[in-house]
């Protein structure tokens, strides 16, 4: 490759800063505003010099970036120090001893948190949490049976319901037998799990046949259809309204304040993740797990080889939709209001980002990437109104970057005694 | 029957709205199997732009022909340089990559280009000014019809007719189909598929402006929010005649056009976008490929 002078480059983002100018003018320079039914339009001309220099400057690392970002990509085996540094710090982390170390110091900081930091914190973590478990839920959907699912949070909704619809219904009667209304919370949780694996039953035996972008057109479909049914059926689950005052767990009959509630709960989160993740993993290195594996990597194939897709395809849903609906009812328990706009298309969409951009069909990954895709517009907070802004930017630059998500999934590797091998 | 055809005439205009998004997805869609979510996007973005140059070739005293020429023109353009930007920098770097991961890519743009127009402009619901013409001949039957639904129809019908030409006889026409067909084959027998890809988008693009400036006529407003519903309900009827197939995406609209105006007319305007998703099950139930979608052969 003959080495390009820099003035070529500069040329090239002259030209690039160019083009965005004139592609921006209109909306940035012009504001309109209509009155009267005739349309005014003011002038911003300060802006202009802003859009061609960030232009300009964009553009030029944007082309370094790309560059640098396939030449990783094509030897990803250079002994850059990047990449030894890393080798060295795995071989590191491999030791069992500093591996459960680093484990029981990540355990302790979690368990620490809410007493360090306050309450808005705590909820904070509380609802990345619940993300979290709705990300290991779809990452079996999703990562491991490869079937796109973009009506998730119907799932999560019918969850959240079972709590609010038990407070409305069973609730009163609860009060009246003198029994703490905290219990609901307990019955409601394995309950929301049951409906919601129901459910996802339900849902999957139509879409059977279906494969790829239709069934992720269908799934979107039906988590339209639950929202719509929520809000338009007053009469039953408060409409638009939704259902308020939800009660918080039961905790030994004790009304807790409102800080100690929010701890409460975070431990009841951790708890529930942390299970969440042992039944994953074990469900990923079971026999249903590489069935469903085989199944997201070729459908004849697998048919092929004696699995039963249609019998995959349902545990597949069921699983998913067990963890929603246990994730549904956490987060009716924190927010004790629930209404139809938690569960809008926009949800599903989130949660699938949390899985993509965490590494599609790897723990760590949904984890982290739950994780990031909460806190980031937590923290982003004081950017106020460029915040969605900048994170919609940032998701596209890390998976430009990182295609196979931040954490990628680890293929299980099978490794053969190199003595009995080269014999 | 007077009734009936009123709902049947706003549905055909409300299909061959969705049908010229519609038409930008499945194209997108069958050469490079992307959910375009940013589709909704950049027909916003038509919208938009149509406003505000408007306003401007307005106050400079233009007459109202030569404004809605003129605006619809250079917003289309705009729209088509958009799609051609987005593609460039958010999806050709994933090609070949997951595609799962270009899917992301795409609602990115989405959020990205939405909160652009609402931090530029306003998160207020404007109204749109009609540039429109009212046809005075049309006034008989003004229960039915009026003169926007008329050159909706027109319009569409129009353009469709001009598509379908232009992918069956002109040379970039036959490489989009053998891309579409099989990208690297197309490759080898020197297609450019990149160009194709980009043409591709500048087509949908436009297209998308246009049902951009003649649904916010119609409607009368116009807001930073309104590509999304637009998007996904132009998908789902992409995806109802059959994602890829052309005139799949016009059928689709139509029906879909036809069940939502129907469905609001005669049972409930409660659950006018579900009357979309439920006819969309059903015929997926039927015919899992869509309406004119081909089935595909499994093969290992």
């Amino acid at each position: 490759m003959k080495p390009r002078s820099i003035l070529t480059d500069i040329g090239k983002s002259l030209v690039n800063a160019a083009w965005f100018v004139v592609l921006l003018f209109p909306l940035m320079v012009m504001k309109v505003n209509v009155s009267r039914g005739i349309a005014q339009v003011q002038f911003r001309w300060n802006l202009l010099p802003i859009v061609g220099i960030g232009a300009f400057v964009l553009s030029y690392v944007w082309k370094i970036a790309l560059e640098w970002n396939e030449r990783r990509g094509g030897n990803n085996r250079s002994g850059g120090i990047f990449s030894r540094t890393k080798a060295v710090a795995g071989a590191y982390l491999a030791k069992p001893a500093v591996r459960t170390s680093s484990y029981l110091l990540l355990l302790a900081f979690v368990i620490a948190f809410p007493f360090l930091f306050g309450m808005y914190h705590t909820n904070v973590m509380i609802t990345a949490f619940i993300y979290v478990i709705l990300a290991l839920g779809l990452n079996i959907v999703v990562g491991l049976g490869g079937l796109l699912n973009l009506g998730y949070a119907a799932f999560f909704g019918v969850g959240a319901y079972t709590y609010g619809l038990m407070w409305k219904y069973v609730g009163p009667s609860f009060v009246a037998a003198g029994i703490d209304t905290g219990w609901l919370f307990w019955i409601s949780l394995p309950l929301a799990g049951i409906i919601a694996t129901l459910f996802g039953i339900l849902l999957s035996l139509p879409v059977l046949r279906l494969r790829g972008d239709y069934l992720a057109i269908i799934t979107l479909a039906f988590g339209e259809i639950f929202r719509m049914v929520m809000q338009n059926s007053s009469d039953f689950t408060g409409g638009a309204t939704g259902i308020s005052l939800i009660p918080r767990p039961w905790f030994f009959g004790q009304k807790l304040p409102p800080i100690k509630a929010a701890t409460y709960i975070y431990f009841i989160a951790i708890a529930l993740v942390i299970i969440t993740i042992f039944v994953v993993r074990r469900i990923e290195d079971s026999k249903v797990g590489r069935a469903l594996e085989a199944m997201r990597e070729d459908e004849v194939a697998c048919e092929a080889m004696g699995i039963d897709l249609v019998k995959n395809k349902l545990i597949t849903f069921a699983l998913g939709a067990f963890w929603a609906g246990i994730a549904g009812v956490l987060m009716a328990a924190q927010t004790t209001y629930i209404n139809p706009d938690s569960f809008t298309l926009w949800e599903s969409i989130i949660i699938l980002m949390a899985v993509v951009i965490g590494g599609t069909g790897s723990i760590p990954g949904a984890i982290g990437g739950a994780i990031l895709l909460k806190l980031l517009p937590e923290y982003f907070r004081a950017l106020s109104q460029y915040r969605m802004l900048i994170y919609g930017i940032a998701m596209i630059l890390i998976i430009i970057f990182k295609p196979e998500g931040i954490i990628p999934r680890k293929r299980k590797q099978y490794t053969f005694d190199k003595k009995e091998v080269t014999r | 029957m007077e009734y009936f055809l009123k709902l049947f005439l706003s549905g055909t205009a409300k299909g061959s709205i969705y049908a010229l998004m519609a038409l930008g997805y499945t194209m997108v869609y069958g050469i490079i199997q992307l959910i375009n979510f940013a589709h909704g996007e950049i027909y916003m973005i038509g919208g938009f732009t149509a406003l505000i140059l408007g306003g401007v070739f307005f106050s400079k005293g233009m007459p109202v022909g030569l404004v809605l020429f003129f605006s619809v023109l250079l917003s289309v353009m705009y729209a088509a340089a958009f799609g051609f930007t987005v593609e460039k920098i958010a999806y050709r770097p994933l090609r070949g990559k997951p595609r799962l991961s270009a899917l992301i890519s795409a609602i990115g743009v989405s959020i990205v280009l939405q909160n652009f127009v609402l931090l530029s402009q306003t998160e207020k619901f404007l109204p749109f000014p009609s540039y429109l013409p009212e046809f005075s001949w049309l006034q008989p039957y003004k229960a039915y019809i009026n003169s926007t639904q008329l050159i909706i129809l027109a319009v569409t019908t129009v353009i469709m007719v001009l598509l379908t030409l232009l992918i069956k006889f002109t040379r970039t026409g036959k490489a989009m189909r053998a891309t579409a067909q099989d990208m690297h084959m197309a490759q080898l027998v020197g297609v450019d598929v990149n160009r194709v890809i980009s043409v591709t988008f500048i087509m949908g693009s436009a297209l998308a402006a246009i049902g951009g400036v003649l649904i916010c006529s119609y409607m009368g407003q116009i807001n930073y929010y309104i590509g999304f519903v637009a998007g996904i309900k132009a998908f789902v009827a992409a995806v109802l005649g059959g994602i890829g197939s052309i005139p799949g995406a016009v059928l689709g609209s139509f029906v879909l056009g036809w069940t939502e105006s129907f469905g609001t007319g005669y049972i409930s305007s409660d659950y006018e976008d579900a009357f979309a998703f439920v006819i969309l099950i059903v015929i997926l139930l039927i015919k899992p490929d869509g309406i004119l979608g081909r089935t595909q052969k499994q093969k290992v």
